[in-house]
């Protein structure tokens, strides 16, 4: 099995999350993953009892994309944006970079706020680093975010409640 | 409940609450803290379920209402899950994409012979 890697999350200033990850396949695979409907449909959609019910792509510059997910119950997700840069990645490690804007329509995030979101395919030796910078319109929005358990101060902060709940 | 949990003044109440009920002075003083500030920030924790106050005379004495949290620590949890998730999936999709790239080149190689 590849070895998976360690998922990263970090906050290099007041209005972006970065969340790295690496994957032991090349980029031009890692790069199908995210960008052919029917790859993305089999992986991302979060925990199980989700589906994605909507992944329509019109991948280049300028093109729309519109993503859904129903969960268990009448739970619901859904995003749109538009791409502002494609480019693949090459042979010679150039290239490998996807910049589009985000809305949350329902189920997640500040619903309606556009953050841009910038997904880049490094690479690592036959292996891809996979290195998503979001950034949010303010600083409240991303803090929002944050609150959501997206960072890992956080996390640690909820440790910390979690003893004290523990102890209830 | 996220807005209240956002601002790191106000984990910082939560954090010294979980240790003892304080009264509004002690809670703004070492977080170097005006008393409004405090109180307003106090007020959101309210608004939250997260902060219940008591007023005995003048002082107002604020303790920590944990159960909410238990519900955000769940779904929080959840929340950073997704991604984990979802990387995990994509790792054995990539696994099945080598695998499959690994045959073509083959079949390219075989056709080229």
């Amino acid at each position: 099995m590849s070895n998976a890697g360690t998922l990263n999350v970090t906050t290099p200033n007041d209005t972006q999350i970065v969340i790295t990850r690496e994957f032991n396949a090349p980029r031009r695979l890692v790069w199908e993953a995210h960008t052919k409907p029917e790859f993305l449909r089999r992986w991302l959609f979060g925990p199980p009892g989700w589906e994605m019910t909507q992944c329509d792509e019109d991948l280049r510059v300028g093109g729309k994309f519109r993503w859904a997910w129903s969960g268990p119950g009448d739970t619901g997700m859904s995003m749109h944006g538009v791409y502002r840069e494609v480019t693949p990645p090459t042979e010679g490690g150039g290239g490998g970079r996807i910049v589009r804007t985000e809305v949350f329509e329902s189920g997640c995030g500040p619903i309606g706020a556009e953050q841009l979101a910038m997904v880049e395919f490094i690479e690592k030796g036959g292996r891809t680093l996979l290195k998503i910078t979001v950034t949010y319109p303010t600083k409240e929005a991303r803090d929002g975010m944050l609150a959501s358990g997206m960072d890992q101060g956080m996390a640690a902060g909820y440790a910390r409640l979690d003893e004290l709940l523990a102890g209830m | 409940m996220f807005r209240a949990l956002a601002h790191p003044a106000r984990r910082a109440i939560l954090r010294r609450l979980s240790e003892q009920e304080q009264n509004l002075s002690e809670l703004a003083a070492p977080l170097k803290m005006s008393f409004p500030a405090a109180s307003k920030h106090v007020r959101v924790l309210e608004r939250a379920r997260l902060v219940r106050r008591r007023v005995s005379g003048r002082t107002h004495f604020c303790r920590l209402n944990a159960a909410p949290l238990k519900e955000v620590a769940e779904w929080t949890d959840r929340y950073r899950r997704f991604w984990e998730e979802n990387f995990e999936r994509l790792d054995s999709l990539l696994e099945e994409m080598k695998g499959k790239d690994a045959g073509r080149s083959q079949e390219r190689v075989r056709n080229q012979a």
